[in-house]
């Protein structure tokens, strides 16, 4: 059968349509691409898109990387995504074990009480007051152990428990294996696309926030990477940043390094994602349509 | 009678300690987090109900009844917030919930493997992006002197920083919203549509259907459950505007047509310390989020079978 032509110019436009949204998509990180790379001086003097770096000029790397708030604020973020994630992962695994197994007289009453709180929360005040009545507030803890588990990820995690064959269990249990014993040493290395996935929805989420640092943290060195980009790219505060240029005119290079922070910033978990992208993609696929 | 069903679930609760109480002690640390982090702040919350001072703790503080709902309903700026909410979460809805939708047919009608790898690749990308980094950009690029005024100038209008009127906040935040997640947004519909039953597409064929009808008659109603749920729980989250993206974008002289209830609560309680009163607002919004939610599951029921529980 031969595609018709109304067909044809159906696959042309669709083609064309998905480019152009391709294309709106990625040029904004394109244009912050090539802006980062910019001679200050060049770029002031641009008008409009850049389709290349105007003038070329690896300055502003050059003071991102040496600005102690900066290189402060991005291990900070390290430490929190490590211990953050292999928190997550213990806690996650741990529930999603339980209320994966059958026969269990409460499951379903735990399973009630833990979904009930995706769909009403006791709001913003009383939550702040409850991780500073914790003494968590201005501690890294406080970015870290109120968000130990997050239930999309703790039912996506069960829901691949559940597939699991009954065998395994019934098997491992009569050579006298403990649950925990089953968990880390057979159910996790059989679920490591999910592990995966996990890993990578934590490690961003970790990796992204702001809100809970500007909430509980004082201390400017405590400060994740995220809250010191809010400094700088939200309330424009790049006096900070500019401090040991001599280079270059001080006004100009403020410019060009509010782009260069944010390819810092981002192009770890840019670089990542791909490589994770089979897994999410099926991971999103038991989570959401089976849950 | 009773006597004996009493009897009869105690025994089952022993029975079931005793096979599985080392499962239960695998849930304990789990189970804390929750009743620590989720269920403390929801009891928390009846300092809605008093006038909360930091060293009377949330016991000791006095009662005061319905005081600060009563001063919310009253204020001026409870019709504001109410609306504000409402315009931006359903003008996302409008524009945000079918655009994903269209997204996931346009890449399903992709013959090229590569080209649609590559377009959900891409489109995927925004969801990975820091809120504070696309806020940054956001308040970049729609300056007097940013890149879409620098394009829009030579069709006229003058160059304005966009965020300082009211009037393009909810298109900025709507649009930038669609850009940022309609990648993500099409993943769960594609896998929707994946696992439709390609004998479906067969008979339709040999009906004489084309691809225009296939999508009709069968993609459509084989996603239908999937774009029920998603709706469902959109309509349950219709008051509920997240603030930490308005917190980034927004500033005082746009809080006519941007401040919403969450941030409205935020500015209240945790800037300017009327931690009853706040709590009080907070509440409410729970409270009627929930209602809307058990509402649409309730009407998806009835009509179409498709429920969250």
């Amino acid at each position: 059968m031969k595609p018709s032509i109304s067909r044809k110019g159906f696959i042309v436009a669709n083609v064309l349509i998905l480019s152009l949204l391709s294309l709106i998509t990625a040029y904004p990180i394109l244009y912050v691409l090539f802006a980062s790379l910019s001679n200050p001086a060049d770029f002031m003097a641009h008008q409009g898109l850049l389709l290349k770096p105007a003038g070329f000029s690896l300055e502003a790397y050059k003071l991102v990387l040496e600005n102690r708030m900066i290189t402060g604020g991005y291990l900070n973020t390290i430490i929190i995504v490590v211990s953050g994630v292999t928190i997550n992962l213990f806690m996650t695994s741990l529930g999603a074990y339980f209320l994966s197994c059958k026969d269990v007289l409460w499951r379903n009453t735990i399973m009630m009480i833990i979904v009930f709180t995706m769909f009403f929360s006791g709001g913003l005040v009383p939550y702040y007051l409850t991780v500073k009545s914790l003494h968590l507030d201005n501690t890294l803890l406080a970015l870290i152990i109120p968000t130990a588990v997050n239930t999309f990820n703790l039912i996506l995690m069960r829901t691949s428990f559940m597939n699991m064959p009954e065998e395994i269990v019934e098997s491992s249990t009569l050579d006298g294996a403990s649950h925990l014993t089953i968990l880390f040493k057979i159910f996790l290395p059989l679920s490591l696309p999910v592990v995966a996935v996990m890993v990578l929805f934590y490690g961003v989420g970790h990796w992204n926030a702001w809100f809970n640092a500007m909430l509980f943290i004082r201390d400017r060195d405590l400060y994740p990477l995220q809250l010191v980009l809010r400094d700088i790219l939200v309330q424009n505060n790049t006096e900070a940043m500019l401090v040991g240029s001599d280079s270059f005119d001080k006004g100009l290079v403020a410019e060009t390094i509010k782009y260069a922070v944010i390819i810092v910033a981002t192009i770890p978990i840019l670089t990542l994602y791909p490589f994770l992208q089979k897994y999410f993609v099926k991971g999103m696929m038991i989570g959401a349509l089976k849950g | 009678m009773s006597v004996h069903v009493r009897e009869t679930m105690r025994s089952k609760v022993r029975k079931d300690w005793l096979k599985n109480y080392s499962l239960y002690l695998i849930v304990l640390p789990v189970l804390l987090y929750y009743i620590i982090f989720h269920y403390l702040p929801i009891y928390g919350a009846i300092i809605a109900f008093k006038d909360y001072v930091p060293t009377k703790g949330i016991w000791g503080s006095p009662w005061v009844g319905l005081k600060h709902f009563q001063e919310f309903f009253d204020s001026y700026y409870f019709w504001r917030i109410l609306k504000n909410t409402l315009v931006i979460s359903l003008t996302s809805l409008v524009f945000g919930f079918p655009a994903p939708i269209i997204l996931a047919l346009l890449i399903n009608e992709v013959k090229s493997r590569f080209f649609s790898r590559f377009v959900q690749t891409v489109t995927y990308m925004p969801h990975f992006i820091s809120l504070v980094v696309v806020c940054g950009l956001i308040i970049d690029f729609t300056r007097d002197t940013g890149i879409v005024n620098s394009i829009i100038g030579p069709f006229g209008g003058d160059k304005v920083t966009m965020l300082n009127n009211p009037d393009y906040f909810v298109p900025i935040y709507v649009s930038s919203e669609i850009w940022q997640e309609i990648g993500w947004g099409s993943i769960i519909y594609l896998a929707a549509m994946g696992s439709i039953d390609p004998r479906q597409y067969e008979a339709a064929t040999i009906d004489g259907a084309g691809r225009w009808k296939q999508t009709l008659h069968v993609t459509l109603p084989g996603i239908a459950s999937t774009i029920i749920i998603l709706l469902i729980l959109k309509i349950g989250g219709i008051l509920s505007v997240g603030y930490e993206k308005i917190i980034l974008l927004y500033n005082p002289a746009i809080y006519e047509s941007s401040d919403v209830i969450s941030t409205y609560v935020f500015r209240k309680g945790l800037q300017e310390f009327g931690w009853s009163f706040s709590s009080a607002v907070g509440l409410f919004n729970s409270v009627i989020n929930f209602t809307l939610l058990v509402g649409a599951n309730w009407l998806s029921k009835k009509i179409n079978q498709s429920s969250l529980w």
